[in-house]
């Protein structure tokens, strides 16, 4: 394995036609770590996933995944390297089964035995995936739906899962519970790159995390200091949301520019 | 004829169209499903296939219904037909796609669909040009086995026919439910973008749903020529029509629910013929069809909205 992280942004900026959404983005992951990636709405941490997976494409700048530059790359060729993505509000296929969800997750991959040893990993984690392998997958809990959502990630055997609000919409109980298994599968070697809003859970379980406004990365380190940060605990720990936009330029230091709402929406 | 074997008949009848329209409505469905587009090209890839068919027959050394054979180089025969007929028009499916379509993938509103129709006139008129505006006596081999139910009359075509249609709706339902490709398709359908990130090449998806309608529709241009022993350039556009409300009525995007909409539509056009009158038939047809949309705008086996969530 070539030295060095395992998902690197080198300079990244993305555009949507003349909307510019990243701004000179740097992001460097190493092998093994669990990285949260906080802002508020639009701050570009969606652009960030959809740039990491292929469905956008910088215009100019380098993502680097094993020291390989893969900006270039399709989508497939992405996930044969080994990203997989959980996608925000877990996009499901409705009308498939569990089952064939999970075989969607392994599509870029050849039956065999390995295809068995995950199915098993998937069912060791979730057991209750097991149970309700022929249901068709529009008709389970949301939190059901996040355990699929999951475990058809790990179908692709990645070593990188992007992750974009693993806690959107689930009840607390729920959360505790998937962030619990995000940190077994952190455990078990998956590198973990993660969206989320609840930054406490988020936090809590990462090691890393960085933190971006309107398309720049304004803050990054460790985890555990970022906690103790007085900006961060206003503009996320509260759990308000942070409005985007609006910075002066001739402003105080960069953490004390994080913004909590005056009201929240 | 007794009511009861008048209506036998129809049924018979009924059968035989209807699995030709369903053949033909399976490919609307399936390139709508993934793209959403109306494909109007569908209708004279229908017509070019029931040529092929007939050229490929004659090739084999079968022309008009002079020729009868039996037995397995009956089924020889009709089995390179059919084959010649399914891979060509499939071919021609994935070549329309590739030229016409796949330069306007990111063009919004109904430039694609547009272009369906300007590709459906060119070959249209290709077709017209080349072969002439006659209708062609279709070559038919079968012999003329037929067996009499009271007044009604199964002739070996119908068997033919129907045992093909089965054959062939069986094939691409246990395609699209089992297959890697057929779930990928079944996901793409779903979210596009979702079946993108799991590494699905929705390219070569929507190629496959090309080749796949075309080679039906290819199949039920054969089926044309065989039923009623002639082929013109003309066919395309009234079997195309009640194939496409087939698939409306049945729930455009869903694979069970052309086939569905295409018996159905097949029941009707012999019954009003029978009952009503032939000239009527397209009166009947598209009034249940509005029926059915006002009550069911989804079709019979639609969903009412997608659900993408």
């Amino acid at each position: 394995m070539p030295e060095g992280p395992l998902l690197r942004f080198q300079d990244v900026n993305t555009y949507y036609g003349d909307l510019h959404v990243l701004k000179d983005v740097n992001y460097s992951i190493a092998s093994g770590e669990i990285v949260s990636l906080l802002g508020g709405n639009a701050s570009g941490k969606s652009t960030t996933m959809k740039t990491i997976m292929g469905v956008v494409r910088p215009r100019t700048g380098s993502v680097i995944f094993d020291g390989v530059p893969i900006e270039k790359m399709s989508t497939a060729d992405r996930v044969k390297r080994g990203i997989a993505p959980v996608l925000e509000a877990r996009r499901l296929f409705p009308r498939m089964t569990v089952f064939e969800n999970l075989e969607m997750g392994a599509y870029t991959r050849k039956r065999g035995p390995e295809f068995a040893e995950d199915l098993e990993r998937v069912y060791s984690l979730f057991p209750r995936v097991k149970e309700r392998l022929n249901q068709v997958s529009g008709t389970l809990s949301g939190g059901e739906q996040q355990m699929v959502a999951i475990g058809r990630a790990l179908m692709a055997r990645p070593r990188l899962i992007c992750m974009d609000e693993p806690s959107m919409g689930l009840s607390p109980r729920f959360v505790e519970q998937v962030f619990d298994i995000i940190q077994e599968i952190n455990r078990q070697g998956t590198t973990i790159f993660m969206v989320e809003q609840n930054a406490n859970m988020a936090l809590s379980i990462a090691h890393r995390a960085y933190v971006l406004q309107t398309g720049k990365v304004v803050l990054s380190g460790s985890a555990a200091a970022l906690r103790r940060d007085p900006a961060i605990r206003e503009a996320y720990l509260g759990e308000l949301q942070v409005i985007p936009g609006q910075v002066d330029t001739d402003s105080p230091p960069v953490s004390s520019r994080i913004r909590a709402p005056v009201a929240p929406p | 004829m007794a009511l009861s074997d008048l209506l036998l008949q129809q049924t018979i009848n009924g059968l035989s169209l209807g699995a030709m329209y369903a053949l033909l409505a399976l490919g609307f469905t399936l390139v709508y499903g993934i793209l959403e587009l109306i494909n109007f090209s569908h209708f004279n890839v229908f017509m070019v296939g029931s040529f092929i068919g007939l050229w490929t027959l004659q090739l084999m050394g079968i022309n008009g219904q002079a020729v009868v054979m039996t037995g397995l180089p009956l089924i020889g025969v009709m089995m390179t037909a059919l084959v010649v007929t399914m891979v060509l028009s499939g071919g021609l499916g994935v070549l329309i796609e590739r030229l016409s379509l796949r330069p306007l993938r990111d063009v919004k509103g109904p430039a694609p669909m547009i272009t369906t129709i300007g590709v459906s006139y060119v070959l249209f008129n290709i077709v017209l040009l080349t072969v002439g505006a006659d209708s062609k006596n279709y070559p038919n081999p079968l012999p003329p086995v037929q067996f009499a139910i009271g007044d009604a009359v199964l002739r070996l075509r119908e068997i033919l026919i129907w045992v093909i249609a089965v054959l062939l709706m069986l094939g691409l339902h246990l395609f699209v439910q089992r297959s890697r490709m057929g779930k990928a398709m079944r996901a793409t359908a779903q979210d596009p973008e979702a079946a993108r990130m799991m590494g699905v090449e929705v390219d070569r998806v929507i190629v496959i749903a090309f080749f796949l309608g075309s080679a039906l529709a290819g199949a039920g241009g054969l089926i044309f020529g065989l039923y009623y022993n002639f082929t013109s350039f003309i066919i395309g556009f009234n079997a195309g029509l009640r194939a496409f409300t087939a698939a409306v009525l049945g729930g455009i995007g869903n694979v069970p629910g052309a086939m569905l909409g295409g018996v159905i539509i097949g029941l009707i056009e012999a019954m009003g013929a029978q009952f009503i009158a032939s000239a009527w038939t397209d009166v009947i047809i598209f009034s249940i069809l509005v029926l059915v949309l006002v009550f069911r705008p989804a079709g019979l086996l639609g969903r009412v909205a997608p659900n993408k969530s």
